[in-house]
């Protein structure tokens, strides 16, 4: 559009402005506070024995929960972009569920199905205010990544190469393995990357399932809110860096290997 | 004869359908149904007491005053992302994505480090409804953007030159050209971004300062409600909850339908 140039500066200027204010001057600031005590410090913070622990609880978590989705997110997007059944726009109204619901109703689901007096409550191992629970909860939120990404890229390369394989006598398997993983592989990483980010940042589910026992069910991002309920103020900035960090070297990855760009 | 390679067998769909129905419909299922445990009173009471009520309209009003002000903001950055030229413009289109990297505690940090009681600025918004709305202002950010981006891109610039050409001002061009065609991206991702809003928690939870018939939102209210032992209590607002994103969700598909229409 040929718009003037005091136009185009003055909504450049409003545009960038609020991005600022909303944004970037905040992450200065807590980068910033971060620091202001020097790296030392913010060293000693995340590595103290309960950092540590929620350090790699929030590992543990996310390598559970990523692989399963990962299995799982390439079997259903299969099914939704070359499959033809009834209720497939039901189970793609069902992937989509948990965007759209609260992260706190998932913990309070989780509660009223493995909790006390739940429909479940009868599991050999302890869920709630344990690590399974906090797996679980990890595992409900980050369903839909995978499958979202992957489906639209499957539909887009068809399936004219796999039936080729076929009449050639390749197996389903020869034919996943070498044509259908290796067409979809930027839009796996892109999802796996995305369900990683999600999960190691999960806040509401976990909160309400884990009890926060210090140094067994407090992950990264408990430790911060526990920090800041407990006035170690420099405490949770030092592990909100590190969060965000995690959260930085995300963005770096998505503009990497975004699948739009792969074909372009 | 064998079937062609790479189609999902019963086996991959009945995995997917097992896996959704495990993870997240049985954890749904046990909100909804163990509402009413204690008898449809009790539901009706626990949805219609004044504070449940308070923090459900606040949710619902904070939530589309933050969707207004991001559908208006967001067709701006969109449009000076797509349409404008300035150095830096790489990485500010790479910043947008940092909201959904960005753990949501963290956000709410990030926000009461700048506009919190050690404010380096002066302003102390925290435990307000103004920063509630910033926390929302923060996480719903991308929606709006991301889904105008790409079809700002497609926007054929012919039928602008050409109402230039015939002596239309820059005002109208975007009223009368480039609106129209960007409604239906702006609605949909408006629509996303109030389902993301009313369910949002671990942003909130630190700026808001939970004070009943004020700041207090639902999500957080039905983390009191589970945290003082009433999970019954909490589903009921769940569901209320779930219902207004069911809502959504299927107002998205609507719009979703209309637009591929619009398109044509």
């Amino acid at each position: 559009m040929t718009v003037s140039r005091p136009w185009r500066v003055s909504l450049r200027v409003a545009a960038l402005g609020y991005l600022a204010l909303l944004l970037l001057i905040p992450i200065c600031v807590v980068f910033y506070r971060t620091f202001e005590h020097g790296v030392g410090a913010v060293f000693d913070s995340v590595t103290t024995p309960q950092a540590v622990s929620a350090f790699w609880l929030t590992i543990t978590v996310t390598a559970i929960a990523v692989p399963l989705n990962t299995i799982f997110g390439v079997l259903c997007a299969l099914a939704l972009a070359r499959g033809r059944f009834r209720g497939k726009a039901i189970l793609n109204a069902i992937i989509d569920l948990p965007f759209a619901i609260s992260p706190v109703v998932v913990g309070l689901a989780l509660i009223l199905v493995c909790g006390a007096g739940g429909w479940l409550d009868g599991l050999p191992f302890q869920v709630i205010f344990s690590v399974p629970g906090i797996v679980f909860a990890t595992i409900f939120i980050s369903v839909p990544f995978v499958v979202r990404e992957v489906t639209p890229v499957l539909m887009e390369v068809g399936d004219e190469q796999e039936q080729a394989a076929a009449t050639l006598g390749a197996s389903r398997w020869q034919a996943f393995w070498r044509i259908t993983l290796p067409s979809i592989r930027w839009g796996v990483a892109y999802g796996i990357v995305l369900s990683v980010a999600r999960c190691i940042g999960e806040f509401g589910a976990v909160s309400v399932v884990s009890g926060k026992i210090s140094g067994e069910t407090i992950t990264l991002t408990l430790l911060v809110e526990q920090r800041f309920q407990n006035f170690d103020l420099a405490g949770a900035y030092a592990a909100s860096a590190l969060l965000a960090v995690i959260a930085l070297g995300t963005l770096l990855a998505m503009t990497r290997i975004n699948p739009r760009r792969d074909d372009a | 004869m064998r079937r062609p390679a790479g189609r999902p067998g019963a086996l991959g769909l009945g995995i997917s359908t097992l896996w959704l129905s495990l993870i997240v419909l049985l954890p749904l299922a046990a909100v909804v149904v163990r509402s009413t445990d204690g008898g449809l009173d009790t539901f009706w009471n626990a949805v219609s007491s004044r504070q449940a009520v308070s923090a459900l309209r606040f949710t619902v009003e904070v939530s589309l005053l933050s969707t207004l002000i991001n559908a208006f903001s967001g067709t701006l950055i969109a449009w000076v992302l797509v349409r404008d030229e300035f150095r830096g413009k790489r990485i500010v289109n790479a910043l947008i994505d940092l909201p959904f990297a960005l753990p949501t505690i963290v956000a709410g940090l990030t926000l009461l480090a700048l506009y919190g009681p050690t404010s380096p600025v002066g302003i102390n918004a925290a435990f307000t409804q103004t920063a509630v709305l910033m926390a929302l202002l923060f996480v719903t950010l991308p929606f709006v953007i991301r889904s105008v981006q790409p079809v700002l891109i497609e926007l054929d610039k012919e039928m602008e030159e050409a109402a230039v050409s015939l002596g239309a001002s820059s005002p109208a061009v975007f009223r009368r050209i480039i609106l129209p065609n960007l409604v239906p991206a702006i609605l949909s991702g408006a629509a996303l971004a109030f389902a993301r809003a009313i369910g949002e928690f671990g942003s909130i939870v630190l700026l808001s300062g939970n004070i009943p018939f004020q700041t207090q939102v639902a999500s957080v209210f039905i983390f009191k409600n589970i945290e003082s032992d009433n999970p019954i209590g909490a589903a009921a607002v769940a569901v209320v909850l779930m219902l207004i994103s069911l809502v959504i969700l299927v107002g998205i598909r609507a719009l979703g339908r209309w637009g591929a229409r619009h398109d044509r």
